[in-house]
C-alpha cells in the first residue's frame, strides 16, 4: 500500500511473522487510524511472538504482554490508570486472537464490556490457535482441518457468533471487518475511535500458514470470505441497530473453500454443512439489519 | 516393541496404553503434540475415550475433576502458564482425592515470555497436594505413566508427570513400547470404591466443620507421606514385570560417594557423566536423580546420601527472596539428620543448557570451598549477564 493511503507507519519493517501474515497487516491498518498515542495490550498468540525479541520491536507504540486469559481486564487497568493521570486521549487497544477472545479471554472481555470500559478491543481472527501450531478454537468454521480436528475427528460445531455475544452487552459499537478490505477496516476503526466505551472490532485475518494458501493470496482469500458471506461485514450500534456494509453479490462458498488447504479434506456433505451454516447465519443477519443504512 | 519416539508422543501413547477414558486438554507449547496426538488416536478409534476440547486450562482441569469424580480414568497435559492458570483446580483435584494423571512440560513462566525449560512452574505447585514425578528420559515418560495410574488409583491422589520442555518433550529416543496385554496386566481397569453416583447419593466437597476439616487434612497428609513407599512398591512390581525401575530416588555410584550431585529432570544424565569424570580425577563422586519431589521421599533420600559430605544441588528454578527450591527441600530433609554441606546452584533457567562440565565445575568448586558465580542469598547463579 502506498503512502497516499497510509500517512504514518507504526509497523516498522522486520516483524517475525510469516510472509503474507494477515494479522500483521490488520495491526498496520488499525494503528494507522489510532496513531502513536496508543497503548497495545496483548495476550499470548502469534502477535507477541513476532513483535520482536527484546529489545527489538516492530511497533512504534508501547506493547504490554499479558497472560492469555486477561486481555480486556488488563486493558481496563491501563485505562483506569491513564484516566487518573489525565491521559484520557491515549487509546487503549486490547488486541487478541480468536483463541484469546472467543475462548480463554471471554470472561474478562465480558466483564470489561458489561462495565462499558473505555477500550478498543480488536480480535484478529485467523480461526485457530496458530501460535501453538493450528489447533481448533471456537472460531474455527465447521469441517475445517486443524491439528485437534484432524480428518479422523472433524469439527462439527459452527463458528461461535462472537458479535451477537458482544452486541448483547449493548456496547456502543461492534463491527466486523476483513484485512482484504483495508479502506472499510480503517473507516470502522475511525468510527470506533470517535466513540467512548467498549468498542469491539472483529477482523478476519487470513493466515497462509494455518489456512494453507499461497502467501500472495492473503488479501484475496480475505475478500472471498466476505463475498461468500462466511465472514459478512456489518456494524452494530448500541447492541440494537444492525446495519450491513455494502458488499459484492453473494457467491457460493466453493471458491473460498477451494483456495485453502485447510478445507481440502472436506467431504461433499461437510461442504453442504458449511454452506448451510453460512446461509442460515446470513439470513438471520440480513433480517436483523433490514434496510438500515450504514451509518 | 522398539520404537523411535518423541517425549510428547510417548506421553500420548502411554495414555492410550493406559486406556484412559476421558481426556480434556488445552494446547500450549511445548506440550501440544500430546493433545494433538490424542485427538487423532480418539478420532481414529484407536482409543475408546471422550476428548473434551476446552477453552482454558482452568476448564481442562475442571472437566477432569468431573470425569474422575464419576469414575473415569482421566488424563490431561499442560505446561507453564497453563499450569499456573490451573492452580485453583489443582487444589480441588487433590483435595477431592481424584487419581487424575497429568503431563506437565516444564517451561518458564512469563514475563518476559520464554518457551524453554525451567522448573519453577511445577515446583511452585508443590503445595497443591499432587504427587510430582520428574522424568529423566523418554522411556521414563512411558513407564512412569503406568506407575502413576497404579499409584494414583491406589492412594487416590493425582499425579503430575513432569517433562523438561524441549530437552525431553521434543527429543526422540529408542524406547521399548510394551504390548497392550502387558500393560493391562500391570494396570487393571479403574474401579473406584467411591464415586459420585445416583445409587449412593451423597455430597461431594460441600461444607464441613473445622473438626472434620482438620482431620481430613491430617489424614491426607499421612496418606500422602505414605506415597513414597507406595510408589517404590509399584516401581518394584513394574521392574519385576518389565525389567526397568523408576524409583522416587535414583542413585549413581552413591555407595562411597563423598560428593553427590543432585538434580531433577533430564540433567540427571549430565550429572552421571560429571560424577564419572570426577571419579577419574580421584574424587569420590556420585549423582542422585530426585525423581519424586512430592511427597518428598525423605527415607530414600536420607539413606541414599548417608555417607556424603557435600551435596551439590542444581536448581533450574528459584524461589525469589529465598533460594533454589530443590535445595530448600534437600536442606529441610537433612536438617538434624546429616552434617553434609548443601551447595545450591541455580542454572539452566529459561532454557540455558546444563552440561557435564558445568556440573563437574560446581562440584569442584564446592569441594574447594571457593564459590564463583554470582552469589545471592545462599545460592550461586551460573552464567548470569553482568
Ligand atoms: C494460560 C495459557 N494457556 C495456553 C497458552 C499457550 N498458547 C499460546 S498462544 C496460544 C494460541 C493463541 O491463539 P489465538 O488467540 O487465536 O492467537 P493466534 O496464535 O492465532 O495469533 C496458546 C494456546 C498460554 N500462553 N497461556
Ligand atoms: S501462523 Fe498465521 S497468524 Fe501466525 S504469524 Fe504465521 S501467518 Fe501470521
Ligand atoms: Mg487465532
Amino acid at each position: 500500500m502506498n503512502n497516499k493511503i497510509l500517512k504514518q507507519e507504526l509497523l516498522a519493517p522486520g516483524h517475525m511473522g510469516c510472509p503474507g501474515c494477515g494479522a500483521s497487516l490488520v495491526m498496520r491498518y488499525v494503528l494507522e487510524v489510532l496513531g502513536p498515542k496508543t497503548m497495545v495490550v496483548m495476550p499470548a498468540g502469534c502477535w507477541p511472538t513476532f513483535v520482536g525479541l527484546y529489545p527489538s520491536t516492530c511497533l512504534r507504540v508501547p506493547v504490554m504482554s499479558v497472560p492469555f486469559a486477561t486481555t480486556a481486564m488488563a486493558a481496563a487497568g491501563v485505562r483506569a490508570s491513564l484516566d487518573r493521570q489525565g491521559k484520557g486521549e491515549t487509546n487503549v487497544l486490547a488486541w487478541a486472537g480468536d483463541g484469546g477472545t472467543f475462548d480463554i479471554g471471554l470472561q474478562a472481555l465480558s466483564g470489561a464490556a458489561e462495565k462499558n470500559t473505555d477500550i478498543i478491543y480488536v480480535c484478529y481472527d485467523n480461526e485457530a490457535y496458530m501460535n501453538t501450531g493450528i489447533q481448533r478454537s471456537s472460531a474455527t468454521p465447521p469441517g475445517c482441518w486443524t491439528t485437534t480436528t484432524p480428518a479422523s475427528a472433524p469439527k462439527l460445531e459452527p463458528k461461535k457468533n462472537i458479535v451477537e455475544i458482544m452486541a448483547a452487552h449493548r456496547i456502543p459499537y461492534v463491527a466486523t471487518a476483513s484485512v482484504g478490505y483495508p479502506r472499510d477496516l480503517m473507516d470502522k476503526v475511525e468510527k470506533a475511535k470517535g466513540l467512548k466505551g467498549t468498542r469491539f472490532l472483529h477482523i478476519l485475518a487470513s493466515c497462509p500458514t494455518g489456512w494453507r494458501h499461497d502467501t500472495e493470496l492473503t488479501m484475496e482469500v480475505a475478500r472471498k470470505a466476505v463475498e461468500c458471506r462466511a465472514f459478512p461485514l456489518y456494524e452494530v450500534w448500541d447492541g440494537v441497530r444492525w446495519s450491513l456494509t455494502p458488499m459484492a453479490a453473494k457467491t457460493p462458498v466453493t471458491d473460498y473453500l477451494n483456495m485453502q488447504g485447510r478445507f481440502k479434506a472436506m467431504s461433499a456433505p461437510q461442504r453442504e454443512v458449511f454452506q448451510n451454516w453460512v446461509d442460515e447465519d446470513w439470513a438471520r443477519l440480513s433480517e436483523k439489519c433490514g434496510d438500515n443504512p450504514a451509518a | 516393541m522398539k520404537r523411535v519416539i518423541m517425549g510428547t508422543e510417548t506421553a500420548a501413547l502411554a495414555a492410550v496404553l493406559a486406556r484412559v477414558q476421558v481426556v480434556a486438554a488445552y494446547p500450549i507449547t511445548p506440550q501440544t503434540v500430546t493433545v494433538e496426538e490424542l485427538s487423532d488416536y480418539i478420532g481414529k478409534g484407536e482409543l475408546d475415550a471422550a476428548y473434551i476440547t476446552v477453552e482454558s486450562e482452568h476448564s481442562a482441569m475442571a472437566a477432569c475433576v468431573g470425569a474422575s469424580a464419576t469414575g473415569s480414568r482421566t488424563f490431561t497435559a499442560t505446561s507453564s502458564q497453563g499450569l499456573a492458570l490451573m492452580h485453583e483446580m489443582l487444589h480441588h483435584a487433590a483435595g477431592g482425592r481424584l487419581p487424575i494423571v497429568m503431563l506437565n512440560a516444564n517451561r518458564a513462566l512469563s514475563p518476559p515470555w520464554n518457551l524453554y525449560c525451567d522448573h519453577t512452574d511445577s515446583l511452585s505447585q508443590r503445595d497443591t497436594g499432587w504427587i510430582q514425578y520428574y522424568c529423566c528420559d523418554v522411556q521414563d515418560v512411558m513407564d512412569s505413566t503406568f506407575i502413576a495410574y497404579r499409584v494414583a488409583e491406589k492412594v487416590m491422589l493425582p499425579v503430575m508427570i513432569n517433562l523438561d520442555g524441549f530437552y525431553l518433550t521434543h527429543t526422540s529416543e529408542v524406547i521399548d513400547v510394551p504390548d497392550q496385554e502387558e500393560v493391562d496386566r500391570y494396570l487393571p481397569p479403574y474401579d473406584p470404591a467411591d464415586k459420585v453416583d445416583v445409587d449412593n447419593p451423597s455430597t461431594y466437597g460441600c461444607v464441613c466443620g473445622a473438626d472434620l476439616f482438620s482431620s481430613l487434612k491430617y489424614r491426607r497428609q499421612m496418606e500422602t507421606l505414605a506415597v513414597e513407599q507406595a510408589w517404590q512398591e509399584a516401581s518394584d512390581e513394574f521392574a519385576a514385570q518389565f525389567g526397568r525401575s523408576h524409583a522416587p530416588v535414583q542413585g549413581h555410584n552413591l555407595d562411597d560417594a563423598e560428593v553427590v550431585i543432585v538434580t531433577i529432570g533430564t540433567a540427571g544424565g549430565a550429572a552421571q557423566l560429571a560424577a564419572d569424570a570426577l571419579r577419574e580425577e580421584g574424587v569420590a563422586a556420585g549423582s542422585l536423580n530426585l525423581a519424586m519431589v512430592r511427597p518428598f521421599p525423605y527415607e530414600s533420600f536420607r539413606r541414599a546420601v548417608s555417607g556424603a559430605k557435600h551435596l551439590v544441588v542444581l536448581d533450574r528454578d528459584v524461589s525469589f527472596g529465598a533460594e533454589g527450591i530443590v535445595a530448600q527441600e534437600v536442606k529441610s530433609c537433612l536438617y538434624g539428620k546429616s552434617s553434609a554441606q548443601v551447595h545450591c546452584y541455580i542454572a539452566g533457567v529459561g532454557g540455558m543448557d546444563i552440561t557435564e562440565e558445568i556440573l563437574a565445575d560446581m562440584a569442584r568448586e564446592s569441594l574447594g570451598g571457593q564459590k564463583q558465580g554470582l552469589e545471592l542469598g545462599d545460592s550461586i547463579w551460573i552464567k548470569v549477564l553482568p
